[in-house]
């Protein structure tokens, strides 16, 4: 009889393991699922996960794709590791969109250099601005940022909807709800020619650097990990709480902010009533997958990247729905948050069937509640 | 007392506990006659606990028999265990605050009762028992005291045939632990078999007809403590003689830490308001504060600290400075040093590595330098605490939830000593220490007085505080008493101060 056992230490081992135990797990429950819908699994996994990778348009894309992804994950893994749960980076990222795409229309036909770094500054503040508001809300009033985060994505989604369905609707645009298309000055450049992939994936491998060095070599980044491992710890070193709340959430909302920036400024070259699949939500993922490490951040966006584009692939030679895209990124954290329980504890056989678990040693890990 | 020769009431044969990290039991054996108080003596870690969840039903042995008036049983849940006629009392109590003493009572019992007759047999029985209790009031305005008193009456109820009392006087004045031990010897008088848990040896020796003594695990000796001095009790739980503190006398030097009317309402619904208190630490003395747990010991730390700021910055003052609004890491600049009570989560990070838990409080130091983690200076730090203070863990890497509660707080005492303070504050400097640890600690203390620096020790162990304060003083219900000389006065005044009985006399302060 097996049965539940906690570790004497935290496994260092399974720590690294858990995330590549979840992706075969994901892969084997995606090798059934293929089979009950009728669908040749390997071929189905060719399509779905070597394919995409077999071009280098399809690299571009795959590059693409995983920039906005690596911007929201590095800004949430820093507030996660505070214990500030923002949950909000897809309203984030879209007020970051609206901000640098009000610029953009502001000083529409100004072809000057200046620009596009101000629409930068923009689409950073618009973020910032957006997660400031559950800051404060849970800094004067104790509100629960995760619930406010989370709210405020449906109302900038609704916000974006009214201005390119009102004031910002381009008026040679045959109606459609959606602005004027950006002007070259106000695109970020292309890297390769022939390919979608933009200035802003060299900035978001940047940021990676940057945040391992916020991380682990500043002190600031020291005291907010202690404010999110042990807060008493926190209170008794004199760290402000309030100051890593807003900071945390200031970080993954400038981050988010200007991955919105990015999308508009890039492959979408305007403001429309839909300009992320979710890649704040899926963010929230790659973090977790990522295990809040910034390489672990980058690794994992270009695993959920791959998601993105297989699901497209699988929908045009496959025939199956994009729902699909959303069943293994699902599956991933499911098995993600299911291994991680062996980094506390291990499974024992045991002789005796009396034992039970008892249910008060069966909590998931710290970091997971 | 009378000890019957018939068959024991209790047998352990054998019990071994095996956790994944440590052997909590390995092969105890112990006997329990029918009106027998029986202590169980042993330090912090030496396996008491496990012993008796595993009577009371809490955890399975891994190993071993347990007889039962003669017959063998396996107890399965406390439940059964009640049902059986064993009854216990833990050192946390398990109240809510926000019910009566009735409604706790009855959310514990195996068998629902009315509520009208079971406040009836509340009074009965704490009558009955000499510990008055009044069933219908709400037990977050009782003192720990009058919460115990809780604890054993619902045990009683249930008429037990053994009752485990687990470290009961640890929040008990001294004049109350008399009482208390008046009730268990009546107790036992009727038949009831007790099982005493300590670490304190003149308590076994006053109250204990036999005690079964346990060290890392294992039985190192039955005997009768009457017939024992302290000195070879000691050496069965240790395994060494008792160690003793050097302290010579010394004249204090200028005022480091200045109280001054200090009121604080807590924010805590259930805690305790501070109410004008005047406190003043000198350089070169150690100054103790007595008390019972929950009397406001926590609150006045947390405004010392820093943790919890004062409305006005004149109520505190650190050296001459006026600090009452300071936060703590601006009183660590200006040479106050603070160990807190709970190590792991305030005075230390569990998930983190040593070296990192040094850095906590070291901002200050070389260890940061223009913002940036020096992480080479962090570990020689580190590996500089770990040798000075003899810290038994596997280096500067080693996880602070991976050391013994003695070791890391050795560690995190001897932190705050190398980053040189001006004035240090420890509470519970060694509670859940074993007795070399402890002493250890408390040498550190008195060198760190004898260097001049001021320092301030919140200890609710009585023994502990006339081992190495200067002068001594009470907190209780939020009031401080005069602050005395601890060659001046004795346990049984102190003690008496402890209850809440001292006069706020101003005079006598000055005198002190």
């Amino acid at each position: 009889m097996l049965r539940l056992e906690r570790r004497a230490h935290p496994s260092t081992l399974m720590m690294f393991a858990s995330p590549l135990i979840a992706a075969v797990c994901m892969l084997i429950t995606g090798y059934l699922l293929f089979i009950l819908l009728g669908k040749d699994p390997l071929h189905a996994f060719w399509i779905f996960f070597i394919k995409p990778l077999t071009t280098a348009y399809g690299i571009g894309e795959w590059l693409l794709k995983a920039t906005p992804l690596i911007l929201c994950g590095l800004g949430l893994s820093i507030g996660f590791r505070a214990s500030v749960w923002n949950i909000g980076a897809e309203g984030q990222l879209t007020m970051g969109a609206i901000a640098a795409g009000g610029v953009a229309l502001y000083f529409h036909g100004v072809e000057a250099t200046w620009v596009l770094p101000l629409m930068v500054c923009a689409g950073v503040a618009g973020g910032m601005a957006w997660a400031a508001i559950p800051a404060f809300l849970r800094t004067r009033f104790h509100t629960n940022e995760i619930l406010v985060s989370l709210m405020l994505v449906y109302v900038a989604q609704l916000f974006l909807g009214y201005l390119v369905q009102g004031p910002w609707r381009d008026p040679d645009g045959f109606n459609f709800p959606q602005t004027k298309m950006f002007t070259d000055a106000e695109m970020l450049p292309l890297l390769v020619d022939g390919l979608r992939t933009n200035l802003a994936f060299v900035i978001a491998l940047l940021l990676v650097a940057v945040s391992w060095f916020f991380s682990h070599k500043m002190f600031a980044g020291f005291r907010m990990q202690v404010s999110g491992l042990a807060p008493a710890a926190a209170r008794y070193a004199g760290f402000s709480e309030k100051l890593n709340v807003w900071l945390a959430l200031l970080i993954g909302g400038g981050m988010a902010g200007f991955a919105g920036m990015a999308e508009v400024a890039g492959p979408i070259g305007q403001l429309q009533p839909t300009i992320s699949p979710g890649y704040g939500f899926a963010a929230i993922i790659v973090a977790f997958v990522g295990r809040l490490h910034p390489l672990g951040v980058l690794l994992a966006s270009l695993l959920m990247s791959l998601l993105y584009l297989g699901g497209e692939t699988a929908q045009m030679n496959l025939g199956l729905p994009s729902a699909v895209t959303g069943l293994f990124q699902g599956l991933l954290l499911f098995y993600l948050l299911a291994a991680d329980i062996f980094i506390t504890f291990r499974l024992k056989s045991h002789s005796r069937p009396m034992e039970q678990v008892r249910p008060v040693d069966a909590l998931l890990p710290e970091e997971l509640i | 007392m009378n000890i019957q020769l018939s068959h024991p009431r209790l047998e352990l044969r054998g019990i071994t506990k095996i956790y994944p990290s440590v052997v909590a039991n390995e092969k105890v054996d112990l006997i329990v006659y029918p009106g027998e108080i029986h202590a169980v003596l042993g330090e912090n870690g030496a396996g008491k606990s496990t012993l008796m969840k595993i009577i009371y039903g809490v955890t399975r042995p891994d190993a071993g028999e347990m007889l039962w008036e003669n017959r063998e049983v396996h107890i399965e849940s406390p439940a059964e265990a009640r049902r059986m006629g064993i009854g216990m009392v833990f050192q946390h109590f398990s109240l809510f605050e926000t019910l009566t003493v009735a409604e706790n009572i009855s959310l514990a019992l195996d068998t629902p009762m009315a509520s009208s007759e079971l406040a009836q047999r509340i009074s009965a029985v704490s009558e009955e028992y000499g510990l008055p209790i009044d069933p219908h009031r709400l037990v977050h305005s009782m003192s720990v005291g009058e919460r115990q008193r809780v604890e054993i009456v619902r045990c009683l109820l249930n008429r037990p045939r053994l009752l485990i009392m687990d470290e009961p006087t640890s929040v008990l004045t001294p004049q109350a632990v008399l009482k208390l031990f008046e009730t268990l010897r009546r107790l036992a008088a009727e038949g009831c078999s007790i099982l005493y848990i300590s670490h304190k040896l003149d308590e076994i020796q006053a109250l204990c007809d036999s005690a079964t003594v346990l060290r890392s695990g294992c039985v190192t000796g039955t005997t009768s403590p009457k017939q024992e001095t302290r000195e070879s009790l000691a050496r069965m739980m240790i395994g060494k003689d008792l160690p003793h503190c050097q302290m010579d006398t010394r004249t204090p030097g200028e005022v480091r830490l200045k109280i001054n009317q200090l009121s604080l309402a807590t924010v805590d619904p259930f805690g305790t308001h501070l109410q004008n208190i005047d406190l003043e630490v000198r350089s070169g003395e150690i100054v103790g504060i007595a008390g019972i747990s929950g009397n406001g010991q926590k609150e006045l730390l947390a405004a010392l600290s820093g943790e919890q700021p004062a409305q006005q910055s004149d109520t505190t003052h650190i050296s001459g400075t006026a600090a009452g609004k300071l936060n703590p890491a601006q009183r660590r600049k200006l040479g106050l040093r603070f160990v807190p009570e709970e190590r792991l989560g305030r005075g230390a990070v569990p998930s983190l590595s040593l070296g990192l838990n040094a850095l906590i409080t070291g901002s200050d130091s070389s260890m940061v330098k223009r913002g940036l983690i020096d992480h080479s200076s962090v570990r020689v730090f580190a590996q500089a605490v770990i040798k000075r203070f003899n810290v038994k863990c596997g280096g500067d890497k080693a996880l602070a939830s991976s050391l013994s509660g003695g070791n890391l707080q050795k560690f995190i005492v001897g932190r705050e000593i190398m980053f040189a303070p001006k004035m240090m504050i420890v509470a519970q400097p060694t509670w859940g220490v074993d007795i070399g640890a402890a002493q250890l600690i408390r040498q550190a203390l008195i060198e760190l007085r004898n260097q001049g620096v001021a320092v301030l020790v919140v200890s609710e162990e009585l023994e502990e505080l006339f081992m190495i304060c200067d002068r001594i003083a009470v907190i209780a219900d939020g009031r401080l008493s005069p602050v005395v000389a601890a060659v001046e006065t004795s346990v049984a005044q102190i003690g008496l101060w402890m209850s809440g009985e001292f006069t706020q006399d101003n005079s006598e302060l000055a005198h002190a």
